[in-house]
């Protein structure tokens, strides 16, 4: 009984993430070319048939989320090794994004491209600040201008991130990222996450210029070499001589 | 009041003005205070003003701060936010993050005031610091004025403490969790750890009223001690006068400058509206402390990028810096039964421990070492004392490798190294740069005071290149003045002062110790130069004068 | 360049020891002559300095009527803009500094421009002179005597004792500030109910966690359940209690002995709070089992319990034992077997209680 209970519920912690929203549809078409374009570019660390190599992980079961934000950032295909993946100019486009999107998906069930209505960005952004503090704060920095990690590797700043790929990076845990599964937080609290991401960036800062919003480190630095410079400047006219 | 037997028309007033300057002046006395400091001399010079800079940051820290102590409540009862900064609405936070958050966004100039309160605080902390060092660099330090530099380090903790208490006010995320450190390291103090702690907070961390406390602290306390401080300070220097640069007309017994009025005073009152203007433009334009963004203090979140304001960086970043096991070894012991965490407590205490115990018992030090007891009013220019400034340096260069320590984080997502990385650079570099900082910057010193010495007996190098008759190529040097030469050459090079018997005849160990360190203080030295020196660089190598139209241009090298 | 010296103490001829001048140096020429500026000489160069001291002031003028306009003419509301807000301060501020600048810069001006500035020397005083000390000596002498206290030795030593116990009470008054530590510091809100196990809920809404929630790679922040229902003293029960849940793949746990029950499939609960001083621990990395702690940087690695792996923290992070009720609810089958956050004094002694 105890070894159904268990077996049972760990099937089901397997597919908490499914596509719950699995709106998006995708051709026979977009699968094939996917598939061919997946050959030429990604299958060298990835294997065929994204199986895995010592290079790369399997990506069967990462769902269309993944590589829509993976490719749509420009993050894969990795252009050197290094702590982590660094975000580029994406090598391809919108169409041929879709079609690597629905190849990795129809090798196995994996988060979906979230729908358009939860990244309307009119969610409650009170409640999303809350959650975006305890959860990713510490990581992203309070106003999301991102922070360190350990051995070079960091938590990007969000500003200029679209609003699908901060709800892909969410459900699907990108590198070193944990995975936030809808029942961790749910569809809707990430849609309020994404609103107070972007109500806050088009508020930018009532008290003025931001500094990059690093905290005190940046005031400390600024007012030494901005403020006492000045001082200093001031304070060299005042006690010169004048012609 | 006199009514003396020489028959003296007693004074009447002429004027309005007039008759009320008097009606107080036989009262109070103003006559004579006028007559004694109206007309004192000031000497004027850009790297004096730094305590002034302090000074008028403090005065305009009361200012700012008074307004705000009428919009700002330190009760930390819980509250939902009702105000007009929708990303926190309704969220549960304390009554002291929710007045300050009233004063950013629904009080007309608060946002305002509050920006000039905060840079004008760690204005006042950074001027104090450039001021310290100013003093430590020309020797200011030295008699009469060794009390006053102790009253100093006292005001460089006091307006620490200040800061500190002030930007916790606020209850928010990043103060909290810096209060939040605070407490462990006070919890780490042996035997009575745990009991100040319990003192401070009322009870467990956090409670409910430690921001009632640090309110009192910063409004009032701390305040007062910092003008008393001040008073004490500005008396003193009233006393023994202000210290000049070494130049022509100036010695220890004289003090050459401006009077204070009208000179001095307008240009140290009108520094004041120059230094409140600046302050003023940080605040338009630049976002300080913006409490909006870390939300409420709450034990659980916390934002990448923790640090603490600049001035308590030094202490953030020894504790980084400490490495808690290093091979298996665990710097947290449990002896008898009680536990002991050397890893909070040696970088919490050790490093500001030294610090401030050498800066405050400096001038002693270097009295005991050269042995010299005079009044000093004249200063030293930093190299000419290429050991002190070396040291000044080096100590100068440990507490900056702590203090970047305080961002290694951000210094490793700048510069895209490894966070672990830069500890370790760091680590290595808190015990070999300022053995490093010392010996550069003491050849510097030294290699300037050759410097001094050639330009004193050769004259300026002007770049002009001369061909003389019999096809040598010569550059032609301008000698100085009589005025600039003095600046140059109007030093005391001291030689080591050798172990001297005490009145017993005996050299005691003492004795031989402050020898020793004699000789490593003055052993490189670069004396200044003669008049016989010059005369000997004249005769030697003296070329017929070419007319050049421009005066005294004669041609020696 | 010659065979003069170079100042070196083996070949130079001055040599000068503390206080002691016996080398001949160069004699002091006195205050340099006075040079004239523009404005003292030539009366157009003046009247300019005039009017720039007034343009000067004037402009401060203009600063503050700038800031009076912007704080009567804009006002603060719920519907008021960020945007408002920041044009505001920059109005405000910039109306301030002008205002400021303007009188400050003015007189500066003026005094460098106009003012005289002929340096003049003034004669320093003694700080004291010997007759000051000798009259002072006197004096005080002649006060001591008055009291009479040199010859009253009973009188000085009560009065001595009686001044140095008078400020205690002033110390002791404070005594209520805060209570005795007590045993608090080495129990938290994990502890059973009883027989009711307390389920491990989400922050900050308190919604109890499934174990099939927790996925691979996941990362959940803990409170204990019911303290969102607290009236008192909820953030400091808090402090103590938030966790962070996360799942591994169960061959790469390692747990050591009397420890294999503490998780459950994977699954293992650990506080938040930092042995070093008291951060929340609050980054993982997915990929490399790693906590980090952003205030010190102590990191904390998963597959061997949470031991130091680099930072100043020296003690591995406690765990929290977990299972699953019968609904699936993860629940923390006892409390921390160990006091939480930064070390004290009585640690030891508490793990010892606990743990009794």
């Amino acid at each position: 009984m105890g070894l159904l209970l268990t077996g049972g519920l760990y099937a089901v912690a397997t597919t908490v993430n499914q596509a719950k929203a699995d709106t998006t549809s995708y051709s026979a078409s977009d699968v094939e070319e996917g598939g061919k374009l997946f050959a030429a570019n990604c299958a060298t660390c990835h294997g065929m048939g994204a199986s895995g190599t010592n290079d790369g992980p399997s990506l069967v079961g990462v769902g269309a989320a993944a590589v829509d934000f993976q490719v749509g950032t420009g993050r894969m295909p990795m252009q050197m090794s290094g702590p982590q993946a660094q975000k580029k100019p994406a090598q391809f486009n919108e169409e041929q994004t879709k079609q690597l999107a629905a190849y990795v998906a129809s090798l196995g069930a994996g988060p979906a491209i979230p729908e358009e209505k939860l990244l309307d960005g009119k969610g409650d952004a009170a409640n999303g600040g809350e959650l975006f503090r305890v959860n990713c704060a510490m990581c992203h920095n309070a106003a999301a201008a991102g922070g360190a990690l350990t051995r070079g590797k960091f938590a990007p700043g969000l500003a200029g991130v679209t609003e699908a790929h901060i709800y892909e990076a969410m459900a699907t845990g990108p590198q070193n990222m944990p995975v936030f599964n809808d029942s961790n937080i749910t569809p809707e609290d990430k849609r309020d996450i994404i609103t107070f991401l972007k109500t806050i960036e088009a508020n930018g800062s009532p008290g003025g210029a931001e500094l990059g919003s690093l905290g005190p480190v940046s005031e400390g630095l600024f007012v030494w070499v901005a403020g006492l410079g000045v001082i200093i400047a001031f304070t060299i006219w005042l006690t010169s001589r004048t012609s | 009041m006199s009514a003396s037997s020489t028959a003296e028309a007693p004074f009447v007033p002429k004027t309005k003005v007039g008759s009320f300057t008097n009606f107080v002046d036989e009262r109070v006395g103003g006559s004579g205070i006028l007559r004694e400091f109206g007309r004192k001399v000031f000497p004027d010079h850009w790297s004096f003003m730094f305590g002034e800079v302090a000074l008028y940051s403090f005065v305009i820290l009361l200012m700012s701060g008074t307004f705000l102590t009428f919009f700002f409540d330190p009760s930390m009862a819980e509250t939902h936010y009702q105000g007009s900064y929708t990303p926190l609405y309704n969220v549960e936070m304390s009554v002291a993050y929710n007045s300050s958050l009233n004063i950013s966004f629904d009080v007309r100039g608060g946002l305002f005031m509050r920006q000039v309160h905060h840079w004008a605080a760690l204005l006042f902390v950074a001027s104090l610091g450039v001021h310290m060092l100013r003093v430590f660099f020309t020797g200011a330090f030295r008699k009469p004025r060794e009390m006053n530099w102790v009253v100093g380090g006292v005001l460089l903790i006091l307006a620490m403490a200040a800061g500190f208490t002030g930007y916790s006010l606020p209850d928010d995320l990043l103060s909290g969790n810096g209060l939040r450190i605070i407490d462990g390291v006070i919890k780490s103090i042996p035997v009575i750890g745990t009991y100040i702690s319990f003192f401070l907070f009322g009870g467990e961390f956090p409670g409910t009223a430690i921001i009632g406390r640090l309110y009192v602290l910063h409004i009032l306390l701390v305040p007062a001690l910092i003008l008393l401080m001040i008073v004490i300070h500005l008396f003193m220097v009233v006393v023994h006068k202000h210290t000049q640069y070494p130049g022509p007309g100036r010695n220890d017994g004289n003090v050459v400058g401006y009077p204070l009025g009208p000179v001095y005073a307008a240009k140290a009152g009108g520094f004041f509206f120059i230094v409140f203007g600046v302050l003023a433009l940080m605040a338009a334009a630049f976002t300080i402390n913006p409490i909006w963004n870390y939300g409420p203090y709450d034990p659980s979140p916390v934002s990448a990028g923790t640090q603490p304001d600049w001035y308590i960086g030094f202490v953030d970043g020894a504790l980084r810096l400490m490495p808690g096991v290093v091979n298996n070894f665990h710097f947290e012991w449990i002896i008898l039964g009680h536990t002991l965490t050397l890893n909070v407590l040696l970088p919490a205490l050790v490093p500001a421990g030294i610090i401030f115990t050498v800066l405050f018992t400096y001038p002693w030090i270097e009295r005991w070492v050269t042995k010299d007891n005079r009044e000093h009013h004249v200063l030293d220019r930093p190299r000419n004392a290429p050991t002190r400034t070396a040291i000044g340096v080096a100590g100068f260069t440990w507490y900056c490798v702590m203090w970047a320590a305080a961002g290694s984080d951000l210094i490793a997502t700048h510069f895209h190294v490894s966070l672990n990385d830069v500890t370790y650079w760091l680590r290595t570099l808190f015990f070999i740069g300022p053995i490093i900082a010392f010996i550069v910057t003491k050849r510097i010193a030294l290699a300037l005071q050759r410097k001094d010495r050639e330009i004193a007996l050769h004259g300026r190098e002007t770049g002009r290149i001369v061909r003389l008759p019999h096809g040598e190529f010569i550059e032609v040097h301008a000698p100085l003045d009589e005025y600039k030469r003095y600046k140059l050459v109007g030093f005391e090079s001291p030689a080591p002062l050798p172990a001297q018997p005490n009145e017993h005849g005996v050299v005691t160990r003492k004795e031989k110790r402050r020898a020793a360190l004699s000789k490593w203080f003055f052993e490189d030295r670069v004396a200044p130069a003669t008049p016989a020196e010059l005369e000997a660089a004249h005769a030697h190598g003296h070329h017929e004068a070419i007319t050049s139209g421009e005066d005294q241009k004669s041609l020696s090298h | 360049m010659g065979n003069h010296s170079d100042g070196s103490p083996n070949h130079s001829g001055t040599v000068a020891t503390a206080g002691q001048n016996e080398v001949e140096k160069f004699q002091d020429p006195g205050l340099p002559p006075h040079r004239l500026r523009l404005a003292d000489t030539d009366p157009v160069a003046a009247k300019r300095a005039e009017r720039q001291v007034a343009i000067l002031f004037g402009t401060s003028v203009i600063g503050t009527l700038v800031f009076l306009v912007a704080y009567f003419a804009i006002d603060l509301g719920d519907d008021t803009t960020i945007a408002t807000i920041r044009t505001q301060n920059l109005l405000l501020g910039l109306g301030t500094a002008f205002a400021m600048l303007g009188i400050g810069t003015g007189i500066v001006h003026w005094a460098k421009a106009l003012m005289p500035d002929h340096e003049v020397s003034e004669e320093r005083h003694a700080i004291r002179t010997e007759e000051d000390r000798q009259a002072a000596v006197r004096i005080v002498d002649d006060i001591v005597e008055e009291t009479g206290i040199k010859r009253r030795p009973l009188i000085r030593n009560t009065l001595l004792g009686a001044v140095a116990l008078a400020p205690l009470p002033a110390l002791a008054i404070f005594g209520d500030l805060g209570p005795r530590p007590d045993k608090a510091l080495a129990h938290t809100m994990w502890a059973p109910d009883g027989d009711k196990l307390k389920r491990l809920t989400r922050d900050p809404d308190g919604t109890p966690i499934k174990a099939s929630d927790v996925t691979i790679g996941s990362a959940f922040h803990v409170i204990p359940e019911g303290l969102n229902e607290l009236h008192e003293g909820k953030l400091n029960e808090k402090a103590k209690a938030v966790v962070l849940l996360m799942r591994l793949d169960p061959n790469s746990l390692n747990p050591s002995e009397g420890r294999e029950n503490w998780s459950y499939n994977g699954i293992v609960a650990y506080s938040k709070i930092c042995t070093h001083v008291g951060c929340p621990v609050a980054l993982y990395e997915q990929q490399t089992h790693h906590l980090l702690c952003p205030c010190h940087q102590s990191t904390f690695d998963l597959t061997q319990e949470c031991k130091v792996i680099f930072g100043p923290a020296s003690r591995p992070l406690p765990q929290l034992p977990i299972a699953v009720d019968a609904e699936g609810y993860l629940v923390a089958t006892s409390d921390f077997r160990e006091p939480v956050g930064p070390s004290y004094w009585e640690r030891d002694e508490h793990e010892r209680l606990i743990n009794s």
